[in-house]
């Protein structure tokens, strides 16, 4: 164990900034990653299998994530 | 191959492998779970400080792992894009558009975390050597499939197209790979050599179990993602409209 406090561990030697920025960017495109592809799921089970598909003005944009 | 109770084949066809992955997705999202809170408990509370560095270093945990990711999905990208356009087989073409956004993501992260790890130990969040150029490019490559694939309508042709930029676009891995040699580059060397470890065992372990996080990570959601483009594609199939109604 190298903390003695959690402010210690917050601050990262110094380094807190960087060393959470680059987890906090992690998971938030990773989270935001599942986020949408269940959004798109959603979507897809809406618009039922053998019917039209549902035409969104984005559509392009949404299938491509 | 006719004595082996697993008939491979079978699931090349997006019938038989809709339901299959369908059941595996489960065991891969747990396995993300419980390899994330081991591997970030040992990047934190197990692996030393660096000497040199102090504790900057630990960006390397989600650094190096997430450019591995970026790398070898650009190189499975390119093989199932390539299997789906020479074997004009479409579960693969699928696998290829289900890989992309993933494998960008992971690229993104690694040119970020990379940015991070920049400023506290070179002074500078980016500077255009070979190995920060090369990945860049990589990004570029993942963002262009997409956009290729995306801007035509007619799905088989999209997959051909996304093939040919594939598996040109795959010369640049190899690069991104050996630019710390061939080039003097800021970008330290590989940490990781056949002969040698230049780190101690407790951050390469936790290096190790990160890399194999993402990794299930990778698998549980493009699996994800290629079961909603079968579903998407296939629309029509008696058999989805059956699936889904069970």
């Amino acid at each position: 164990m190298h903390w003695n406090s959690l402010s210690e561990f917050i601050n990262m030697g110094g380094y807190g900034a960087y060393v959470w920025g680059s987890y906090l960017v992690t998971f938030v495109l990773l989270t935001a990653e599942v986020i949408m592809l269940r959004a798109r799921k959603r979507k897809l089970a809406q618009s039922a299998p053998g019917g039209e598909p549902v035409e969104t003005h984005n559509a392009k944009l949404e299938t491509a994530l | 191959m006719s004595k082996s109770k697993i008939h491979w084949y079978k699931y090349a066809a997006p019938v038989n492998f809709y339901p299959l992955a369908g059941k595996i997705i489960p065991f891969f999202t747990g396995l993300t779970i419980i390899l994330f809170a081991i591997g970030l408990y040992m990047s934190f509370f197990v692996a030393p400080v660096d000497f040199q560095q102090g504790h900057s270093y630990r960006i390397i945990f989600i650094h190096v792992p997430a450019a591995w990711m970026g790398m070898f999905l650009y190189v499975l990208l390119a093989i199932y894009a390539g299997i789906g356009w020479a074997f004009n087989a479409r579960l693969a073409s699928m696998m290829a558009k289900a890989i992309a956004p993933t494998g960008a993501i992971f690229t993104f992260i690694s040119l970020v975390t990379g940015s991070l790890w920049g400023k506290p130990a070179w002074g500078v969040y980016w500077v255009w050597d070979a190995r920060m150029t090369s990945t860049l490019i990589l990004m570029f490559l993942y963002i262009g499939f997409i956009s290729l694939q995306s801007s035509i309508d007619d799905t088989r042709r999209a997959d051909r197209a996304g093939a040919v930029l594939a598996l040109v676009g795959v010369i640049n891995v190899p690069i991104i790979y050996f630019s710390v040699q061939w080039w003097n580059t800021l970008h330290q060397g590989a940490t990781l050599t056949a002969r040698s470890f230049k780190m101690a065992p407790s951050m390469l372990s936790a290096m190790f179990v990160l890399m194999g996080a993402c990794w299930m990570y990778a698998i549980a959601i493009v699996l994800a993602r290629v079961r909603l483009i079968i579903k998407e594609r296939e629309r029509d199939a008696p058999w989805l409209v059956e699936e889904v109604a069970a």
